[in-house]
């Protein structure tokens, strides 16, 4: 007979796919950090001096701010100068048919094969290995229709202006202690700019991976939907494992300007770490986008699987007049996982609107919080917030926490939240096994009810993927008909 | 032909507490056996004993299911096999929609005995008029499974289910319980719809009223985990009458 506690125990022995190294060989910067390995980031990648400047002024603040220490999470403290700042592939050539083999294997067991032959049609992919940007898949094709899509380092150098204006933008050099540090020593990420009226015919992504040991990864992503124009993003992410744990700290930055509508999903796979809580990646990182045109749409779409801490706050700053803002999260925290996630939505603009419905599963000792914050600024008349917050227990060491901030200035603005938690229960699987299912398909069934508010949000393939990814976090895998 | 449900001398507890003291109970293909009895004798417990539910545990005797020892099978595995119990207290599943729930139930019994599975359409067909006879509507399929039923509604759900399924044995734990007059006459017509000569019907009840619409070929008392008199039809209404009093066990003399 099966039982909610044998299930548990085959979540803890949960098996991590991607957790394998590849033998590519790494130019990586020894540990610690100073304002010479600022320095030496900006020159290896062969850096204009108003760049070398801005990093050195984010360094200048980093170095005096604090780690924050609100959050619901408990780790051990971080030596910041124990950790590698740069690794990058030795010989990345200049394509996929250049590039060391090793590179193009190690994507290739991924799933992520480079060649765009035999891309998925529909999607086309940036894909950055440890600090840097391996390859670009559909560049041209996409530039036909005057879409940049390249990799940040490549957009420094080709469109200096766009990148100078809009960096930072959205997310200050000071705005907080992982923010500054990523702004100091930023390695690369994606970058694009969709123009005027031009509706992105094709996904883009970007594919990260950490691989090198000891380092930390530090990628910068900055996509301007400019007037009119549509466009889906979707980032994927994987790691080793290794008993260390690896800090990553991004900043993703998202403009959108009048009539425009940007997507941004994400599918966050890195380590979680073993059962025991030994190793995984801190995932300390910052999204934020500004809705600053009329009639302007943000939607952030996560399902945070992996990572050993998360510390992620997709938000919106909706400026122009009827802008709207989403955000659809599921995280999933099994075995030692933790995290701290949710969303701001501020309310500036008239008739701004908002959604979020958060999805948080929590099993084995996961510890899972929701922290939100709704602000309605003054003047910001007719303004409009929906939110919905539920989480679900699978045995009884594990915890949801739901700390929702409401802030209204504005008498005419109109909030509705509601929270709920429930546990998948003996009770629910004896249920299902009378009806002839067996457990494990019912504890995937009933967490994918639970959760197909959001995946019917993603992308229709990666809706898919994020389902299969569910089932593997909560190890029921081969279970599903 | 060997019975469909022999119980033999079954013991069951929960927790530390023994509940079934020596059940001793045939039911043959095409037989209603109704089980009555005051709260707390056990029939609550023996139909979750023979449905296979955790943390009821089988302390002694034997139950064979068509010649097979059913206290050795998995839950899903007796379901699969045609065991079917209509719960008293039917769980919520959020979000897991009705109609795909029982689609996915009835697939893996029919994938069990290597028949094809049933695609959207074919299920939608099988399943239209037992929504009409049963007085449900088709948004009634489009709820999460059981979420915000009122307790009418919960068990028209178990009886929608079960004539479905179609099983071979049929329990039917306190359907009854919390049923107006007309919910009641609606789910009895269902049930009886399903009596036929490769059927068995187990049916768990407090009250006599149910027994009006579904007439039982045996009907068992069950007094302390004992069945204590067994007949026919007649014997339940000779309960109503007199209650369960002349059953009870003495109250003991203390010296």
């Amino acid at each position: 007979m099966v039982t909610v506690e044998q299930v548990k125990e085959q979540m803890a022995k949960q098996e991590y796919k991607f957790g394998f190294t590849a033998d590519v060989e790494m130019d990586v910067f020894p540990t610690g950090i100073n304002e010479d390995v600022v320095r030496a980031i900006s020159r290896w990648k062969e850096e204009p001096e108003w760049l070398l400047e801005w990093r050195l002024k984010s360094y200048a603040y980093w170095k005096a701010m604090k780690e924050p220490k609100w959050a619901n999470i408990t780790y051990g403290p971080i030596d910041y100068q124990a950790i590698s700042y740069f690794a990058a592939p030795k010989n990345k050539g200049t394509g996929p048919t250049e590039m060391d083999p090793e590179i193009k294997k190690l994507y290739d067991r991924l799933g992520i094969p480079l060649v765009e032959q035999e891309r998925l049609a529909g999607v086309a992919v940036d894909a950055v290995l440890d600090s840097v940007s391996v390859a670009t898949t559909f560049k041209d094709k996409l530039a036909s229709m005057g879409i940049i899509f390249s990799s940040f380092s490549e957009a420094v150098k080709e469109h200096p202006d766009l990148v100078r204006k809009w960096l930072g933008f959205v997310v200050p050099q000071n705005d907080n202690f992982f923010a500054a540090l990523n702004s100091a020593v930023f390695s690369d990420g994606s970058f694009a700019y969709i123009p005027p009226g031009v509706r992105c015919p094709m996904e883009l992504s970007t594919y990260f991976r950490i691989n090198a040991a000891n380092t930390g990864q530090f990628e910068r992503t900055l996509i301007i939907a400019d007037k009119g124009s549509y466009v889906s993003y979707l980032e994927g992410c994987t790691a080793p494992m290794r008993d260390e744990h690896q800090l990553h700290a991004a900043v993703v930055e998202l403009i959108a300007l009048d009539d425009a509508e940007l997507k941004y999903s994400t599918i966050q796979n890195w380590y979680p770490g073993d059962k025991n809580g030994k190793g995984g990646i801190y995932n300390f990182v910052t999204k934020r986008g500004r809705a600053v045109g009329k009639n302007s749409k943000l939607s952030w779409t996560q399902v945070e699987t992996g990572s050993a801490i998360t510390w992620k706050y997709p938000s919106c700053w909706l400026e122009g007049d009827n802008a709207q803002g989403e955000f659809y999260s599921v995280a999933v925290c099994n075995n030692h996982q933790q995290a701290d996630t949710g969303t701001k939505m501020i309310h500036i603009g008239k008739n701004t609107r908002s959604t979020i419905v958060s999805k948080g599963i929590s099993a084995g000792f996961g510890q899972n919080t929701y922290r939100g914050q709704v602000k309605v600024m003054r003047g910001a008349t007719g303004a409009r917030n929906y939110s919905q917050c539920d989480s679900l227990l699978v045995g009884d060491k594990c915890g949801a926490h739901t700390f929702p901030y409401i802030e209204v200035n504005e008498p005419t603005a109109t909030l509705e939240h509601e929270a709920s938690t429930s546990k998948i229960g003996d009770d629910q699987l004896f249920y299902c096994q009378q009806r002839g299912i067996t457990p494990e398909d019912a504890t995937n069934m009933i967490v994918n009810g639970f959760c197909k508010k959001v995946f019917n949000n993603l992308p229709m393939e990666f809706a898919v993927e994020a389902q299969k990814l569910i089932v593997v976090s909560l190890n029921l895998e081969g279970t599903v008909g | 032909m060997a019975a469909m449900l022999e119980i033999q001398n079954l013991h069951a507890s929960v927790g530390d507490k023994p509940i079934l003291k020596g059940i001793d109970l045939t039911a043959n293909a095409g037989e209603v056996h109704a089980i009555m009895g005051p709260n707390g004798s056990g029939k609550s417990t023996l139909a979750n004993v023979l449905a296979g539910r955790p943390n009821y545990v089988v302390t002694g005797g034997t139950v064979r299911y068509d010649g097979r020892d059913l206290l050795t099978m998995k839950p899903e595995d007796r379901a699969r096999e045609g065991v079917f119990l209509a719960f008293q207290y039917p769980v919520e599943i959020p979000g897991v929609n009705n109609a795909y729930f029982l689609k996915s139930a009835l697939n893996a019994i029919r994938r069990h005995h290597g028949e094809p599975e049933l695609d959207a359409i074919e299920f939608l067909q099988l399943i239209d008029d037992k929504l009409k006879a049963l007085g449900l509507d088709e948004s009634f399929t489009k709820r999460g499974l059981n979420e915000g039923f009122s307790g009418g509604e919960k068990k028209r759900n178990e009886i929608f289910q079960l004539l479905t399924i179609q099983p071979r044995l049929a329990i039917l734990d306190e359907t009854d319980s919390g049923l107006d007059i007309d919910a009641l006459r609606i789910v009895a017509g269902g049930v009886n719809s399903l009596r036929g000569p490769d059927r068995a019907i187990l049916l768990v009840t407090h009250y006599q009223r149910i027994l009006n619409y579904i007439k039982p070929d045996f009907v068992h008392v069950l007094v302390d985990g004992r069945l204590v008199e067994s007949g026919g039809e007649e014997l339940a209404h000779e309960l109503e009458k007199t209650g369960y009093a002349r059953f009870e066990p003495p109250v003991a003399n203390v010296p």
